[in-house]
């Protein structure tokens, strides 16, 4: 009895220890523990899934050791420090686009890259931070619902860098991007009867914007609707990671058993395609997991931006969640065939330095905003 | 300024904040929701589907080859079997530099100089983790060259093929047949499922018409491939179960052919062209089928080279042609003995009346004189003298009385003129000559006439009579066994896996009809007569069994025109085929010879030696002695 109380108080008082650490770094405990569950899952599936190579797992371990540097640091930073500078960052970036832009026109390719030498920075990366930041920046000070001229200056503030992205041409994050502006765009009460209209002017401006789009684009939107028609070509990576994520039913084939993941009929399996690794060596079991700690880490987040007290912290906190499920929706959605096939990596468990680093200086953001939000205010 | 109008009012915001968040986690549940409907379609409802369609990529199913039945001789000599050849092969990704292996291999004088740029475009044309092989048909020296310097050369190794080998060589080869490289029109009549994996196939002789018993049932072996096409041994922890098919070997032929007799028969052929052909008469066992020249069947199994088929193609002595089978010449006087039988079974023939020869037979009502074959006269013949000294006028005299329906009517039932049905292919009816066939052969109606004077050669086996060294081998045995007819036939049993022989049952045919006892004595007589006394007496002399023989000579009316032939192989050439047909012993005749000499001259000269010496490799044993007909094969 004596013993069982004493262990029991000496729980409670590491708890308690920890809570106060936690809340001296200014980070969320649990929102930290659904981050980290989820990172260990993907490098768990990520030894599978690049065909049990130890150097890819270290090399995820740094970025997961950068993302989190990054997520420590940025949730020190005073929020209302944060805000001020979003213009600033927002400009910075779109100057960033402009060189890119401007290299890869020289050097006719795609170009996503700045080499600084000792690392290659992607500006788009960025400005999957900077676009709602500075979003959230312009909404600040105004009265909310925005005001239809509001709009349009958003509209623009949004268009200027997506449009650079697009023209790299990297649809798949210039579309995240977008969303990640709009998503402030809406939380701050954009009307239902705009929202409608804005869709039916997309669905127009998609009808447009297909004659510009570039062969491979417009065959991985076809490909998409009947991935038959081009077995080998573009329509072999929907049609493979279905056989893969079908073939591992609900329990899956096992860790390091997926055929179709092993012996490479799967492409991108360390990348894009990695939750169809999951879905095929740990099954409808492993995924629904999988979805479950997303859903956590999502909801904790919308919820630790509810709990902020500014406009620019909500907003900017209910973008990032949001977008968050954003990508964990494009992704699965396209592994699994109800999307096309689009760049978008699985949140924290596909191998990727740069979205690994963009998506944990997020939740720093995050965890600033909420952690310092009773100094805040005036 | 617009804003200005607006007061923030910061209680009002969080709850419209609030309200969004709500419906969007509403939405984000929807849509969670809509991914593992997504899911559950896929990983439940689709699971066997895709679970299959995951299988059939990842295994491959890779055929082994059957072993190829072997094929012995009659005392169970190999003839054909299977050997491992060894080639030099190189997988291209485990070549830190093919450059320097290339050179190295050109030094050590394993590959020539002039194919490095060839072999280095193969190379690069296949997968970098598939063996290439860079040399070919290697011998124990270049074998043993390579292993010293093998360190040397990562990526190369030295593999293993089965392929066939024919420890005889040239002998017997238009029997056995070859195998070769799998044709385009080889594909169209076999089962292309069989064959994967399978390199060879029989075209020729036994090879060929046995190549079902031969071939056996190839086995198959699952293997695992990843997405390329490379074969993994294991992946992750994938380690699925995979099936292996042994092969079935094919069976092993066991041939009528007596090796030793053979090489007796191709030895006294020599640099002649020619065919011997030995058989028994009882049952058609084929004992002897020589055709020379021949060639090496081991060329086309090891991948024959075009400057080695151009030789053989455009040598005039034609190696590729198997004479016994398709050689088709005029049967000359071997055909006398039949005609007798004809004049006998009609009774238009008085065997004891000797007619008179002059050397020269006239045609009733005709102008035109028919001359002895090699000149001279021979007086007073009757029956059996003008079968042994082969007097031409007696046969002039009893063709003309017989006529051509006649003669034709009774030889049909000895096989001129069909095919014998031997078990091999490629075989040549010849030709039996009727006034109905050159009606249809000929297009000018003035050709289609059948003259008298074309009667009268007939009767000697001159004319249009065309007969192969095989049909005259089958002849010479109806008339040993008195009319017994069986099918010649070179296989006479297939051994399974296990070694247990399954023999197969000789084939009569239609047994020649009519003939009397003593017609048949008469006519045996002569042909004794000819051996003992007549036309071939000189190669007859002492032998330790009784013998029976008939000497034939084929005129050669033309040579090919070919601007190759010099004046001395024209000359050779329109020289006479010399025949020789026998039997012996005589009382119980165990075996039946054809032998026919090309260009030879006359056949008491060329042949009659050539069919003494495979009479005796058959039937004497080492001291010369008559072997005991009871362990005689």
């Amino acid at each position: 009895m004596y013993e069982e109380v004493t262990s029991g108080s000496r729980t409670r008082r590491t708890l308690t220890g920890t809570a106060r650490m936690l809340a001296a770094l200014k980070l969320d405990g649990a929102l930290l523990v659904g981050l980290g569950l989820v990172a260990v899952y993907g490098l768990v599936v990520l030894y599978s899934a690049s065909g049990q190579s130890l150097p890819i797992i270290l090399r995820a371990g740094a970025h997961l050791g950068m993302g989190a540097v990054a997520m420590l640091l940025l949730a020190q930073v005073n929020p209302n420090f944060l805000r001020r500078s979003s213009p600033w960052l927002y400009v910075l970036g779109v100057v960033l686009l402009l060189v890119v832009d401007g290299i890869g026109y020289i050097g006719k390719g795609a170009q996503r890259w700045l080499d600084l030498g000792v690392l290659r920075f992607q500006p788009s990366e960025v400005m999957k931070l900077a676009v709602p930041m500075m979003c959230a920046w312009f909404l600040h000070e105004r009265a909310l619902p925005p005001t239809v001229g509001s709009l349009v200056i958003l509209a623009a503030l949004i268009f200027v860098p997506v449009g650079l992205v697009a023209l790299q041409p990297d649809l798949g994050t210039a579309a995240l991007i977008a969303i990640a502006g709009s998503l402030v765009i809406v939380m701050a009460g954009l009307k239902v009867r705009i929202m409608a209209g804005l869709a039916a002017l997309g669905a127009i401006a998609g009808w447009f914007g297909w004659a510009f789009m570039h062969d491979y684009q417009k065959k991985r939107v076809l490909t998409f609707f009947d991935p038959n028609t081009d077995r080998l070509g573009a329509g072999y990576h929907i049609i493979q990671s279905q056989i893969a994520i079908g073939s591992g039913g609900v329990f899956g084939k096992g860790w390091m058993h997926g055929s179709q993941a092993q012996l490479q009929f799967l492409p991108e399996r360390s990348t894009d395609f990695i939750f169809a690794v999951i879905g095929e060596e740990f099954g409808l079991l492993g995924l629904a997991l999988l979805l479950l700690l997303y859903a956590f880490v999502v909801a904790r987040a919308l919820y630790l931006a509810m709990q902020t007290q500014d406009t620019f912290a909500r907003l900017l906190g209910g973008s990032l969640a949001l977008t968050f499920f954003v990508y964990v929706f494009i992704n699965a959605g396209m592994v699994s065939g109800l999307l096309p096939v689009v760049g978008v990596p699985l949140p924290l468990v596909s191998y990727g330095g740069s979205s690994m680093v963009t998506l944990l200086a997020g939740f720093g953001i995050l965890m600033s905003l909420y952690s310092h939000r009773k100094l805040m205010g005036s | 300024m617009v804003q200005g109008v607006r007061i923030k009012d910061h209680w009002k915001e969080q709850r419209l904040f609030e309200r969004r968040a709500l419906v969007a986690g509403a939405l984000i549940v929807v849509l969670t929701l809509t991914l593992i409907g997504r899911l559950y379609l896929l990983q439940v409802m689709r699971h066997d589907y895709y679970t299959e369609l995951s299988q059939g990529n990842g295994i491959r199913t890779e055929p082994i080859p059957a072993a190829r039945g072997l094929i012995l001789d009659r005392n169970g000599q190999l003839l054909a079997g299977n050997q491992p050849a060894y080639q030099l092969e190189l997988v291209p990704e485990e070549v830190p530099d093919l450059n320097a292996s290339m050179q190295g291999l050109v030094k050590l004088g394993l590959i020539d100089a002039d194919a490095v740029d060839e072999l280095r475009r193969m190379i690069k044309s296949r997968r970098p983790f598939d063996s290439v092989p860079v040399r070919l048909r290697m011998s124990d020296e270049d074998v043993a060259r390579f292993a010293v310097h093998r360190f040397e050369f990562p990526g190369l190794d030295i593999k293993t093929r089965q392929t066939r080998f024919y420890p005889e060589g040239e002998l017997a080869v238009h029997a056995l047949g070859y195998v070769g490289a799998i044709s385009e029109p080889d594909l169209q009549h076999i089962d292309r499922a069989a064959y994967s994996g399978t390199a060879l196939i029989g075209k020729l002789g036994v090879e060929s018409a046995y190549e079902k018993q031969l071939h056996g049932g190839n086995g198959y072996r699952e293997i695992l491939v990843n997405a390329l096409g490379r074969s993994v041994q294991r992946q992750g922890a994938l380690m699925p179960d995979l099936h292996t098919h042994a092969p079935a070997a094919g069976d092993d032929l066991v041939l009528s052919l007596d090796m030793k007799v053979e090489a007796v028969a191709e030895k006294a052929l020599g640099d002649h062209r020619g065919a011997v052909v030995a058989l028994n008469p009882k049952n058609g066992d084929v004992y002897v089928l020589a055709s020379r020249p021949g060639f090496d069947p081991s060329l086309f199994a090891r991948g024959i080279t075009n400057n080695e088929y151009a030789e053989l193609t455009d040598n005039i002595d034609k190696p590729l042609l198997n004479r016994a089978l398709r050689g088709a010449y005029p049967s000359g006087s071997t055909i006398k003995p039949v005609v007798a039988l004809a004049g006998l079974t009609y009774h238009v023939l008085n065997p004891d009346k000797e007619e008179f020869c002059a050397g020269v037979y006239h045609l009733p009502g005709s102008t035109r004189l028919f001359r002895e074959g090699k000149g001279g006269k021979h007086g007073h013949v009757a029956l059996q003298d003008a079968i042994a000294k082969s007097c031409d006028v007696y046969f002039y005299g009893l063709a003309a009385t017989l006529g051509v329906n006649r003669i034709a009517a009774f030889l049909a039932p000895f096989g001129y003129g069909a095919l014998t049905g031997i078990d091999i292919s490629g075989e040549k009816p010849g030709l039996l000559p009727t006034p109905e066939w050159k009606k249809l052969a000929f297009k000018r109606p003035a050709d289609q006439v059948w003259f008298p004077g074309e009667t009268i050669n007939f009767g000697v086996g001159q004319g249009y009579l065309l007969v192969t060294p095989l049909q005259l081998a089958h002849v010479a045995g109806v008339i040993a066994s008195r009319g017994l007819n069986f099918r010649p036939r070179l296989v006479i049993g297939v051994r399974d896996a296990n070694g247990v022989v399954t023999p197969i049952a000789p084939i009569a045919g239609k047994r020649v009809e009519g003939v009397s006892d003593a017609d048949w004595d008469r006519v045996i007589n002569g042909m004794v007569g000819a051996a003992g006394y007549g036309t071939a007496h000189a190669s007859f002399k002492g032998t330790a069994y009784s013998v029976a023989g008939k000497t034939g000579t084929a005129q050669v009316f033309t040579v090919a025109q070919n601007a190759k032939y010099n004046e001395k192989t024209v000359e050779e050439r329109l020289r006479d085929h010399a025949w020789f047909i026998a039997f012996a012993p005589v009382e119980a005749p165990r075996i039946a010879v054809a032998v026919l000499v090309e260009n030879g001259g006359f056949g008491a000269s060329a042949a009659a030696p050539i069919a003494r010496e495979v009479m005796d490799a058959f039937l004497l044993d080492a001291d010369g002695k008559l072997k005991d007909p009871a362990q005689a094969p």
